[in-house]
């Protein structure tokens, strides 16, 4: 069966942004994504070496925060909402295949490699940054905040800048 | 009043929440196409703008709605979580983000949404993003400072920029529109077709309707906070606006029968409050009328508030406001809290009257004058108003 098309993206951006809205009204605070990353970390780091998790600043000072297992997150529940859904949605549009994709003129070997250093970077930037995407970018947008939106020009400008020289990666 | 969290919908059935809210969140990237790093990476390259025009239309929508709710008194947008402004790392730090976009071809969100339908890399992303939080986990003591630096609080753009929520919210809406546009055009030119940027089909002509009917709504919802205060700023609106009053007399008659309906929110600075607190009454400041938690003690049925300053003229301002808000049984003190004292609390009496009404005005105030600062002293203050719920600690 043949893959379905996509939704037109203003719809997909209106529903997004209903979403959003839905999101805000009932839990006060907006989507996100890195921070379910961030608190995996943490649990892992947790049940591996529990006792860096003690001494280290950044493990201590996310404890004073959280309390009980960072796993017992807003985030990582809603992360895991994302799996099911969009592999539901990719189920009833027939885009499930197991499969590597890369640019037309470049090696598995290097794609393997851009998204381990790519999502390397992500994870530093997106700590750096308060957020990524989604929690910074997109929700920081919805409530107008300064530093949501700062990092979100810095996100696309940044990725403007250096699109250039990598463009052997995808065209 | 929103968030519903935590007193509508507890911090359990929050999780649930999240999930259902994830579900949808997911399905939406997914449908959108934001689950394959080949459409994410167009944007950067021009020939697809697909992640421009969801990722703008959302923030757009959401800001407008969020805008929407706070006007009408749904959302208590101090309790919202608002990004806080650290400026070098928000700068830094979508820098590097940005960075990884265009190596890795995903961020963070729609890496786990291309994991989800089975793309490879998207898996390997998301295993070098925990790599990369481990890094600067590991790394935090040497950035702390750095990480720390220039904290600007929590401000929202328009308020950094000094400009008004309904403007901003208008140019960023105005500047998406356009850029909306301009894509379609390097869209066409980067892929060699000639796609008409602005077809004239129903679909296209509602879809700009409703464009521009967003961008103009922005006005129809200004800050609400600031067109209040504007309202009350007006002279003969505070004058001739229709409000209960509440002679002194009556007030001490009915705190000395300690009635239980009375409720007395006095707006004195905190300082005149702690010295003199009447029974029954709590401490209010002007922002507490716009607060969710603050707003459950108004909105106690079969109570009678009496909103009490040290002028009269201020106490017509806070009870225009809270009218206008919604809030029933509002009375004020005639003469303000300086009537009050003068009459009853330090009274200068002279019983030379023949007139029998003022004989009983006499013999009553002279009851009061030393009864009430009996009760006062008694009182044990109940302080400003608790406020226990706390911005929600969102983000990454």
């Amino acid at each position: 069966m043949e893959e379905k098309k996509y939704m037109n993206p203003y719809l997909a951006g209106v529903l997004l942004g209903i979403l959003l809205i839905a999101t805000i009204y009932i839990t006060g605070r907006g989507l996100g994504a890195s921070g379910a990353v961030k608190s995996f970390t943490i649990a892992t780091v947790e049940t591996v070496v529990p006792s860096h998790t003690q001494t280290a600043k950044f493990y201590t000072e996310y404890s004073k925060e959280h309390k009980g297992s960072p796993l017992m997150n807003w985030l990582v529940f809603e992360v895991v909402g994302v799996l099911i859904g969009a592999f539901i949605s990719g189920l009833m549009s027939n885009r499930l295949n197991l499969k590597l994709e890369k640019g037309p003129k470049t090696t598995i070997k290097i794609r393997v490699f851009g998204a381990i250093i790519g999502g390397i970077l992500w994870g530093v930037g997106s700590q750096l940054g308060r957020g990524c995407t989604s929690g910074a970018a997109l929700s920081g947008m919805a409530v107008m905040s300064t530093g949501g939106i700062i990092t979100m020009f810095a996100i696309f400008g940044g990725a403007y800048g250096f699109a250039y020289f990598f463009r052997k990666f995808w065209i | 009043m929103g968030p519903l969290v935590p007193d509508i919908i507890g911090n359990d059935l929050n999780f649930i929440v999240a999930l259902i809210i994830g579900i949808l969140f997911g399905a939406i990237l997914e449908q959108a196409g934001f689950s394959t790093s080949k459409k994410l990476v167009g944007l950067f390259y021009g020939y697809d703008f697909t992640v421009l025009r969801v990722f703008f239309t959302a923030g757009i929508t959401a800001m407008i709605g969020v805008m929407a709710l706070t006007h009408f008194g749904l959302l208590d947008i101090n309790l919202t979580y608002i990004n806080p402004t650290y400026l070098w790392s928000a700068v830094i730090g979508g820098l590097i983000m940005g960075f990884g976009f265009v190596i890795g071809g995903f961020c963070p969100g729609t890496s786990v949404c291309a994991a989800a339908i089975g793309k490879i890399d998207a898996m390997i992303f998301i295993g070098g993003a925990i790599i990369g939080v481990l890094i600067f986990a590991e790394g935090y003591p040497l950035i702390e400072d750095f990480y720390k630096s220039a904290n600007w609080g929590n401000p929202r753009l328009f308020e950094t920029i000094g400009i008004s929520q309904e403007l901003f919210a208008f140019l960023l809406t105005s500047v998406a529109l356009m850029a909306f546009i301009f894509t379609s055009i390097i869209e066409n030119r980067v892929n060699g077709i000639k796609k008409p940027i602005i077809r004239f089909t129903p679909y296209y002509i509602g879809l700009g309707i409703i464009g521009l009917l967003i961008a103009t709504s922005s006005f129809v919802f200004p800050e609400r906070k600031g067109s209040f205060l504007k309202m009350v700023e007006e002279k003969h609106v505070v004058q001739s606006y229709k409000l209960n009053e509440i002679t002194s007399d009556e007030l001490s008659c009915r705190i000395m029968s300690e009635d239980k309906r009375l409720q007395i929110i006095d707006f004195r600075p905190a300082k005149e409050y702690e010295k003199i607190n009447l029974p029954k009454s709590t401490q209010f400041t002007l922002d507490n009328l716009f607060e969710k938690e603050p707003n459950k003690i108004l909105t106690l049925r079969h109570k009678v508030n009496v909103f009490i300053d040290n002028d009269e003229l201020s106490e017509r301002k806070y009870a225009i406001l809270a009218s206008e808000l919604g809030y029933k049984n509002i009375r004020i003190l005639k003469g303000g809290f300086n009537e009050f004292k003068s009459l009853i609390l330090h009274p200068i009496l002279t019983g030379d009257t023949t007139n029998r009404e003022e004989k009983d005005t006499y013999r009553f105030r002279l009851r009061a004058s030393n009864i009430i600062p009996d009760l006062i002293k008694k009182n044990k203050t109940a302080g400003p108003v608790k406020k226990n719920q706390k911005r929600v600690v969102g983000g990454c």
